[in-house]
């Protein structure tokens, strides 16, 4: 179904129909990672994924044109690129181990030193997030600070060019 | 948006479930999935729905740009002073044990609260500021334009 999905919005012209199909396409996602037991991360797919980047989307879309101008002749050179791509990707994952094997690195180093010293250091029932606010605090701060400059960087950007318009308009109408 | 009146009594009983649904992620993060982050998301996600529902104007209204802009600094300080207590008081940065030296467990616990919702307040001023930059630019759309 995902994959389904993927080439719907690959298909599709219409532009409104794209941003809800890829909303679908991480609700999708959202439920691949709750049949792999990641559920942390599949909340956060569903809420941002599926929730706001669909309507930050539409946001944009009021803002710009609702259909995709339609190319008129293929290009070779980005397919081409698009699939190496995906086959290295796909050859990457032949070297992973099993999916839930015991044997591999992520069960075999930190993993298992962590589910030993969270309930006796830190005594919280998620170890998801024992480990990022206490263990990996300084990722975790780092990423706050990370969302807080991305939302600095579009307040700047977008109320800055509010203002241009609004001299503009002013102009227009002290010249005419 | 004046004649929907189905989608104007559903969002008005549905943002307050929303809103008691993002405390419960943030504050019950530590027993099961969610934090700050998530529970930042889905409380911008009320502030949003009301806006696209009820007009920006009513939503600038509840929750003011200039209010949106103080929070979002506003959870980066509290997630850093968490950092600078533990400094002063002579711990490493970022260490909670600092805030209750007697028992450094229970000190963990009510870290990881705090820096929890530090994250959640800076999520929610970002989203819900994004939108409003957003929206703000958008000219009123009738229905029918889609």
């Amino acid at each position: 179904m995902l994959i389904v999905t993927a080439l719907s919005v690959v298909v599709t012209r219409s532009l409104f129909a794209i941003v809800t199909l890829s909303g679908v396409f991480s609700l999708l996602s959202a439920l691949l990672f709750v049949r792999m037991h990641a559920v942390d991360v599949a909340f956060t797919e569903a809420a941002v994924g599926a929730g706001i980047s669909t309507v930050l989307m539409l946001g944009t879309l009021a803002l710009t044109s609702r259909s995709e101008r339609s190319d008129k002749k293929p290009q070779i050179a980005p397919l081409f690129l698009v699939v190496l791509t995906g086959a290295l990707l796909i050859y990457g994952t032949l070297d992973m181990p099993d999916f839930g094997a015991p044997d591999t690195p992520a069960q075999t180093h930190v993993g298992p030193d962590y589910i030993e010293r969270i309930p006796k250091e830190i005594d919280v029932p998620n170890a998801v997030t024992a480990i990022l606010a206490s263990y990996r605090g300084y990722d975790t701060l780092g990423e706050t600070a990370v969302v807080f400059t991305a939302g600095i960087g579009v307040l700047l950007l977008m109320s800055g060019l509010a203002r241009r318009r609004k001299e503009d308009e002013e102009d227009e109408g002290g010249s005419s | 948006m004046r004649h929907h009146l189905i989608l104007r009594v559903i969002t008005k009983l549905l943002v307050g479930t929303i809103f008691l649904f993002a405390l419960y992620v943030q504050f019950h993060g530590d027993y099961s999935p969610g934090g700050g982050f998530q529970a930042g998301v889905i409380m911008a996600v009320g502030f949003i729905i009301y806006g696209l529902v009820f007009t920006l104007k009513k939503a600038k209204m509840v929750f003011p740009p200039w209010l949106v802009h103080k929070i979002v600094a506003l959870g980066v300080l509290i997630y850093a002073g968490t950092g600078v207590y533990s400094l002063l008081t002579g711990y490493t940065f970022l260490d909670y044990s600092a805030i209750d030296p007697h028992a450094p467990v229970h000190g963990q616990h009510l870290g990881i609260l705090i820096v929890e919702v530090g994250v959640g307040v800076t999520v929610t001023g970002v989203m819900v500021a994004i939108y409003y930059a957003f929206a703000a630019r958008a000219p009123n759309l009738r229905d029918q334009d889609w």
